[in-house]
């Protein structure tokens, strides 16, 4: 165990002293262990490299570096070799021992390892040379590809720390805090409110004894949302010296007290957190008399139990405080009363890994990047980058960083490759179940707080998933009308009772049911639905119905006057039949369920529709594309 | 169960209400569900009334006060495995396990769950076996994966 | 918020315009109320806390900017310089909806019905509840047994649509008293309680109990258990007290 550093210069001599030890030189295979790359196998390849490296005796050779997430998803396990910055994707146990030899000692990249852009046939050497990665601003993922997550040391020696020495020894908590509110940071959870101005009213809020709490919202519930995830698992030292400074600017002196939120379904992401926590106690980065200042400040991790309404900030401090995760009325504000009814700041992880950047970068640099102007009002526009999970029909899978004000064309096509199977862009939900789905006609808007929200969507944690033209429109809105009413905690009638008839209704449509009269209905119940519900969970739950009734009205008319599904995705509207492609190869006839495929070998095959229940088995077996739609 | 192994759980947290949620978190971890006496321990050593324990263990998508099976499938239903063909899945275990989704088997060897996305969008749709991600599931792949543990249709 | 007083100050603010005096922190829907202004409410009593569940008692607040915004009054704290402005069109026509809702949720119950033909609500548009146990959720037994009562008998079990009040594990709770004050506040009736054969039962919950007799008339009056329970939480009372009904101790 190290001994606590007693002084922001002790950290300085600390960072040298790693510096000293390390020879940039050295090689560093770098793997990625993100979920999606451990899904692949990464973990796998890990071993096989360790076992590798101690077979052939490589152990002072250089060094294995188990990363969190690098953001590629699509094509991983991804593996990066350094000093000289090679980039494999794709890569299995059996290409360790060329790697170590060919790229490890000889320096020499591995041709058939490396991504080729599927357009243009150009092979990448570098990560850089990646559309996916191209086209991206990484700051806040920066290292993620680097460090070792679960090394203090690693992240030190990338300058980690160093906001947090520089504002215990020269700012006061007011300079930080005028710092973040200069920099116009908006809150990368969801609603984009101004940290600088939640920050300013939680510090001015009374707290006799000094208590404020400090929260980080890591309940990242938006289904197609893993950005929060990658920087807890990938670099927690970020999100943890953003809330230290965080706890300085707001409630020093007093008596500050931190906590992390993590959702339930990210056990690796708990481990890491609480494996950083405690190294950076060790260091005295944590605790009493921090840096030996006498600022102290301590977090403890709280696991979610699996609800997207804990994300609600009312209702995740009801949770941290032993109830159900019911939101409140938040008429008094959570920074004047919050958890325990004490002054509470709370910000979602990635807002408060911008922090450590903007007081080492400065506010300058933080304001260069994104739209509009916060000079004189932090509502002005939206600054610094942001962080997207972009998934769905696209063909580049994965976490992309960009700065705000990029257009959704230019992250669905130059940074995400564009649309699976060479098919149609037809629309981009982004923000989760709150948000909205955006049309073709949106692809050139620039991406920011404001101008998402004017178009009926919704920033809000960052997910952007793509549709093609083979997604129905209705059946989206179906399904977050069900996700919400599953999700909603069920206290208030608006929210609890409106959806369950929303669902009634747009499930009707669905099944060909639809009747005259059943959009004013929804239109009617829906904007009820937002206006008279209690939290905004309720509040913006009509999102995703609404932006598709207003992008994709015809769709819905098609499916109420015409009874017909036009993307062929809702089973009561569409039947399964077998075209003269067919060879008789009986193939979809012994995978059929319900037995409704007759036909003999080599003659063509017939579906009984008295039998078919349409789960659509008959038409991902067939190989000769003899399955049609209609 | 063993009430002794709660009393230990609950005095781990020194017998806070505030710890409710991760005192029943720590149960679940252990049993791999709630049971009824175990809540009613855990009621009594906090000296909360039964109704609030009861809440919470109803409220939150992580317990189950049913027992479990002894393999837990877990299909993700988030968006980007939803358009994806994910809902295909579950009808298909559905109809090959003759359970719903959130019910196990009567011989308590197989427990058919959903989740609202895992963050594994990349490899959608995706099914979790017993604590393993296998991506890009189709429904040969399926059989495949649930052979496996020696359940077919 | 930029609020200056504390909790408990006296403020002005107005209604319609027109001003008034209240008290900082104070239920917003206590205080029209106070005022003779009615505002139609079912989940929200003086004996307990707001809760915000029915959203019937909708009003407009305009702050002191100008903005408007649609809240449920029962939760919303009066302070100073708003104005208070009860069934605009807005508020008419969700708070028309929040009853398609609730009626919806209860459609046998008279309550319902009453107030649903009080504010014009069109018939026919949502599918009733299947199983229709006229309950709607208000929460207002659980917050009696719970606040008042302090016999956190009833629970409040799973959330979304699938959301219910029940006991624990649907069974009959020793916790209850069966002293009927959830069957007494529930809005829409559906709670019951019956009395035979020397006996009370909570119908809703599935409680029976036996009643002790009054020594004075000879009738039963009250759950036995009731009174041993108040006796234990009182203590220290002559025991003799609650063998007599209360009219006669």
């Amino acid at each position: 165990m190290r001994a606590r550093l007693t002084s922001p210069q002790a950290l300085e001599k600390l960072r040298a002293e790693i510096a000293g030890r390390r020879d940039p030189e050295k090689p560093v295979l770098s793997i990625c262990a993100g979920t999606g790359c451990v899904a692949y196998g990464s973990l796998k390849l890990a071993d096989a490299v360790r076992e590798e490296v101690e077979k052939r005796g490589l152990g002072d050779k250089l060094e294995v570096r188990i990363n969190g997430c690098h953001g590629f998803c699509e094509r991983g396990p991804l593996v990066l070799c350094h000093p000289h910055g090679f980039f494999y994707q794709r890569v299995q146990p059996s290409d360790v021992g060329e790697i170590l030899e060919q790229s490890i000692l000889a320096g020499q990249p591995i041709e058939r390892l490396q991504y080729v852009d599927p357009v243009t046939g150009a092979r990448a050497v570098k990560q850089q040379d990646v559309g996916f990665y191209k086209h991206q601003m990484r700051v806040l993922l920066e290292y993620n590809g680097w460090i070792d997550p679960t090394s203090i040391e690693d992240y030190i020696a990338v300058g980690g720390y160093a906001a947090l020495a520089k504002a215990l020894s020269t700012m006061k908590p007011e300079e930080v805090l005028d710092a973040i509110y200069k920099s116009g940071l908006r809150g990368r959870g969801g609603g984009g409110f101004p940290a600088g101005v939640k920050w300013k009213e939680c510090r001015n809020a009374p707290a006799p004894d000094g208590v404020r709490y400090i929260i980080a919202n890591g309940d990242e519930g938006d289904p197609g949302a893993f950005m929060d995830r990658s920087l807890m698992e990938g670099n927690p030292h970020l999100v943890i010296e953003g809330m230290i400074l965080g706890a300085y600017a707001i409630a020093h002196p007093g008596h500050p007290v931190g906590y992390i939120y993590v959702r339930n379904e990210y056990p690796l992401a708990v481990e890491r957190l609480g494996l950083a926590l405690e190294k950076a106690r060790e260091l005295g980065l944590l605790g009493e008399k921090i840096l030996g200042t006498d600022f102290g400040f301590d977090i403890q991790i709280n696991r979610g139990g699996g609800a997207f309404v804990c994300g609600e900030s009312t209702a995740l401090m009801a949770s941290i405080e032993g109830f159900v995760g019911e939101p409140r009325a938040k008429h008094i504000h959570t920074v004047v009363q919050g958890l325990y009814n004490k002054p509470t700041n709370l910000n979602n992880v990635e807002t408060w890994a911008n922090v450590p950047l903007i007081l080492t970068r400065g506010v300058d640099w933080f304001t260069s990047i994104g739209t509009g102007d916060v000079s004189k009002d932090p509502w002005g526009g939206s600054k610094g980058t942001k962080i997207f999970a972009l998934v769905g029909k696209v063909n580049n899978t994965g976490l992309v960083e960009v700065p705000m004000g990029k257009t959704l064309r230019e992250i669905i096509f130059d940074i995400g490759g564009g649309i699976r199977d060479g098919r149609q862009f037809k629309a981009v939900q982004t923000g989760g179940p709150s948000g909205g789905c955006l049309p073709a006609s949106h692809l050139d808007m620039p991406v920011d707080f404001d101008r998402l929200t004017e178009a009926g969507s919704m920033m809000g944690s960052g997910g952007m998933i793509v549709m093609d033209d083979s997604t129905c429109m209705v059946d989206v809105a179906r399904y977050f009308l069900h996700f919400l009413a599953d999700e909603s905690c069920g206290k208030c009638v608006t929210c609890r009772e409106g959806l369950k008839h929303l669902c009634k209704i747009v499930d009707r449509i669905c099944a060909g049911q639809g009747r005259e009269g059943d959009l004013e209905l929804l239109d009617e119940i829906s904007l009820t639905v937002e206006k008279a519900s209690l939290c905004a969970l309720g509040q913006t739950a009509p999102n995703p119905l609404r932006s598709t009734m207003r992008y994709f009205r015809d769709e819905y008319v098609a499916h109420i006057r015409d009874h017909k599904c036009p993307a062929k995705v809702c089973k009561a509207l569409i039947t399964f039949g077998i075209n003269d492609k067919c060879t008789g190869c009986m193939v979809c006839a012994r995978n059929c369920p319900t037995g409704a495929i007759t036909g003999e070998r080599k003659k063509l095959h017939v579906i009984d529709q008295s039998k078919c229940i349409r789960c659509g088995v008959c038409q991902e077996v067939c190989k000769f594309d003899a399955v049609d739609v209609a | 169960m063993d009430l002794a192994k709660v009393d230990r759980i609950v005095d781990k947290y020194q017998g806070s209400p505030a710890a409710l949620l991760p005192i029943l978190q720590d149960i679940q971890a252990q049993e791999n569900w709630l049971p009824r006496e175990a809540l009613q321990r855990v009621a009594d050593k906090l000296q909360v009334p039964l109704t609030r324990v009861y809440g919470m263990a109803t409220f939150f998508r992580a317990f189950s006060l049913k027992p479990r099976g002894k393999h837990i499938c877990t299909v993700c239903m988030g968006t980007a495995c939803h358009v994806r063909g994910a809902p295909k899945l579950v009808e298909k275990i559905e109809r090959d396990m003759k359970i719903r989704a959130g019910e196990t088997t009567p011989d308590l060897e197989f427990t058919l769950e959903t989740v609202n996305c895992v963050g594994a969008c990349a490899l959608g749709p995706l099914v979790i076996l017993d604590g393993t991600y296998h991506g890009n599931i189709t429904s040969a792949k399926l059989d495949k994966v649930l052979k496996g543990i020696g359940r077919t249709k | 918020m930029s609020e200056q007083h504390p909790f408990g100050a006296p403020v002005t603010f107005r209604i319609g315009g027109r001003p008034y005096e209240g008290t900082y922190g104070d239920s917003l829907l206590e205080t029209l109320h106070r005022y003779g202004y009615e505002v139609p409410s079912l989940c929200h009593h003086e004996a307990v806390s707001a809760y915000g569940a029915c959203r019937l008692c909708l009003v407009e607040v305009v702050d002191k900017r100008g903005r408007h915004k649609i809240t449920t009054s029962c939760n919303f704290p009066v302070q100073a310089g708003i104005d208070v402005l009860l069934d605009t069109p807005d508020v008419v026509r969700h708070r028309r909806v929040v009853l398609e809702l609730l009626l919806a949720m209860a459609p046998r119950s008279p309550e319902l019905r009453a107030l649903a033909a009080e504010h014009d609500v069109p018939g026919g548009r949502l599918e009733p509840d299947e199983s229709a146990e006229d309950c709607i959720l208000c929460g207002l037994c659980e917050r009696v047994c719970r606040e008042v009562v302090g016999a956190n008998a009833i629970a409040m079990s799973a959330r979304g649509t699938a959301k219910r009040m029940t006991t624990p594990y649907d069974a009959e709770n020793p916790a209850c008293i069966a002293c009927g004050a959830c069957v007494y506040v529930c809005p829409t009736r559906c709670i019951g309680l019956e009395e035979a054969d020397g006996k009370r039962t909570i119908l809703r919950w599935g409680r029976t109990l036996p009643l002790a007799v009054c020594q004075q008339t000879g009738r039963a009056f009250t759950p036995q258990f009731l009174l041993e329970h108040y006796a234990k939480k009182l203590g220290g009372l002559d025991e003799k007290v609650f063998r007599k009904a209360p009219p006669y101790r």
